[in-house]
């Protein structure tokens, strides 16, 4: 009767997080999709605790409590530049617990001498894909936070090492089907470990987006194979449902730059320090005035942010400026490429903290045949996204990416901090354009001088 | 085994479910999707609250709770980061 309830709890909280995803596709519906979603763990949660076997209540309160605690003070304590670490460090956490448990099944099941292959092969994978997105998450995390550094991270025959570290766990997760023991999972949740460091180290701070989600998706694979080792179809269900959507996300992170998933784990982009800058070319220098009187000018203006925006914290600014030049009758609008940040919609958190309202970020394929009848595209902090070398030069690592193609607007400004090369360590031809100027500096002082001339103008 | 059997059913299903569910998400969700749905795999709560609530000996006790709190970051964190985002987004 007892377990009867608790299923039938578990059949409405999966449910409820189907029904959450579903919401969260949708930006009017988002935010209840996260109230359910939130509702149906909680329901998932309580009826736990009336399962005949849970017999102690002080260790899950402690946990709990202690966890709770900690997430909720990240969770308000967050600055939203600082969202890509926090996403990559969730994961890391929900990896981490799928491995534990898988670990905790392990010490209890194996000396009663379980020794199905099906349940040996999940309670194996629960624990390799838990430990190693566990961390892939902190390396992530670490890079993404500037502790490690952005750059790649490449050791002497790194790929190969990493394949070894793979077939090491994979081993150790077939061992135990010959000879069940414990000591292989002990193995296995080393390897695993190393496994996640040495998948995460070579990537780089502009493939970051797709890292994250690959993560993303395998904290819930991570959930499902525990789900399997538990039989409990939730866990199974909403698992499976997370690990899909991560690796949707994934997918159209590695499309937007074109790359695939495996060369952003196999190919490290941007691991030479400061690539050749062409010498004698000339490039046209601006001041924040002169912008101001372009942009006084121009009918229709776009803006197109990049990592550069986070780092300086210009979102702010740029919303000022917006404001600014609708108040002059000016249609202003933001141009938001895929990958542009460190992590998918990146960019669309950071200017809706910045008040700026959705329904002026256009999408790539949407602000591209825009882009002639431009007056003034503004780029601040954006740089491989917007290279046209990504169109026209076979020979460029950049060839093929879909760029937003802002060389084709009447004026290009570029706000930069200096003439380095952006994250590819690619030399970028916009910057020679004949219709391109630049205005160096800090971008949010930038947005700021310019905000005030077109205020004043 | 048969039981084992049955859950790769409901596992095909999820997949299937999953990618008609994610199938057209717009850019600006991105994020709150990501942080949302990794809410969502913290479910692995459910089972390390059952670990902590049963297991015997120290260790297993002690990286079951372990196990709770770490579901439980990545589960308040989650679900509150979200709503925090969501909130701030807003049409003209």
């Amino acid at each position: 009767m007892r377990e009867t309830f608790i299923q039938a709890a578990y059949l409405v909280a999966s449910a409820l997080f189907i029904v959450a995803i579903k919401l969260l596709n949708s930006p009017r519906t988002a935010r209840l999709g996260n109230g359910l979603g939130a509702l149906g763990m909680l329901l998932g949660a309580v009826a736990t605790l009336f399962y005949r076997e849970v017999v102690r209540y002080e260790w899950v309160l402690l946990g709990a409590g202690v966890g709770g605690a900690l997430g909720a003070w990240m969770a308000l304590r967050v600055q939203m530049t600082a969202m890509p670490q926090m996403v990559a460090l969730l994961n890391g956490f929900g990896g981490g617990a799928s491995a534990l448990v898988g670990l905790v099944e392990v010490l209890r099941k194996i000396p009663e001498g379980e020794d199905s292959a099906l349940w040996l092969l999940t309670v194996g994978l629960s624990i390799l894909i838990g430990a190693a997105t566990l961390s892939g998450s902190l390396i992530a995390a670490g890079k993404l936070h500037e502790v490690l550094t952005g750059r790649p991270i490449v050791l002497p025959g790194h790929h190969y090492q990493t394949a070894l570290w793979l077939i090491v766990s994979l081993g150790f997760v077939l061992w135990p089907l010959m000879n069940p023991a414990i000591l292989p999972y002990g193995l296995l949740v080393a390897s695993a470990t190393i496994l996640g460091i040495w998948m995460v180290l070579p990537v780089g701070g502009a493939d970051m987006p797709v890292i994250v989600s690959f993560l993303n998706s395998l904290s819930g694979l991570a959930a499902a194979a525990t789900g399997f080792v538990l039989q409990n179809y939730l866990l199974i269900i909403a698992g499976t449902l997370v690990g899909a959507s991560g690796f949707i996300l994934t997918t159209i992170m590695s499309k937007a730059m074109n790359r695939s998933l495996w060369s952003v784990l196999f190919e490290a982009v941007g691991g030479q320090e400061g690539a050749t800058l062409a010498e004698g070319r000339t490039i046209r220098q601006t001041t924040a005035e002169d912008v101001a009187l372009m942009l006084s000018y121009a009918r229709s203006v776009v803006i197109v942010p990049g990592y550069g925006m986070a780092v300086s914290q210009a979102q702010h600014a740029a919303k000022k400026l917006v404001d600014a030049l609708q108040q002059k009758h000016i249609e202003t609008r933001f141009a938001i490429h895929p990958v542009a940040g460190r992590m998918p919609g990146h960019m669309n958190v950071l200017l809706a903290e910045a008040d700026v309202p959705y329904d002026l970020l256009w999408e790539m394929e949407r602000i591209n045949p825009d882009f002639p009848q431009a007056d003034v595209v503004l780029v601040v902090g954006a740089n491989d996204v917007v290279n046209p070398a990504a169109r026209t030069d076979r020979s460029s690592p950049l060839y093929g990416m879909p760029i937003l193609e802002v060389d084709k607007a009447r004026t290009v400004v570029v706000l930069k901090r200096s003439m380095n090369p952006g994250f590819a360590g690619v030399e970028n031809e916009l910057f020679y354009k004949p219709n391109t100027y630049m205005l160096f500096g800090d971008a949010k002082r930038s947005l700021e001088a310019i905000t005030q001339s077109v205020s004043e103008g | 085994m048969s039981e084992l059997l049955f859950a790769l059913f409901v596992f095909m299903l999820a997949i299937f479910l999953g990618f008609e569910l994610i199938s057209k998400v717009p850019p600006t969700l991105h994020t709150p999707l990501m942080s949302g749905s990794n809410a969502i795999s913290g479910i692995t709560l459910v089972g390390s609250i059952i670990a902590a609530g049963s297991e015997e000996n120290l260790l297993s006790i002690v990286l079951a709770t372990v196990a709770v709190a770490f579901a439980m970051i990545n589960v308040v964190g989650g679900f509150l980061v979200t709503d925090r985002m969501l909130k701030m987004f807003r049409r003209k």
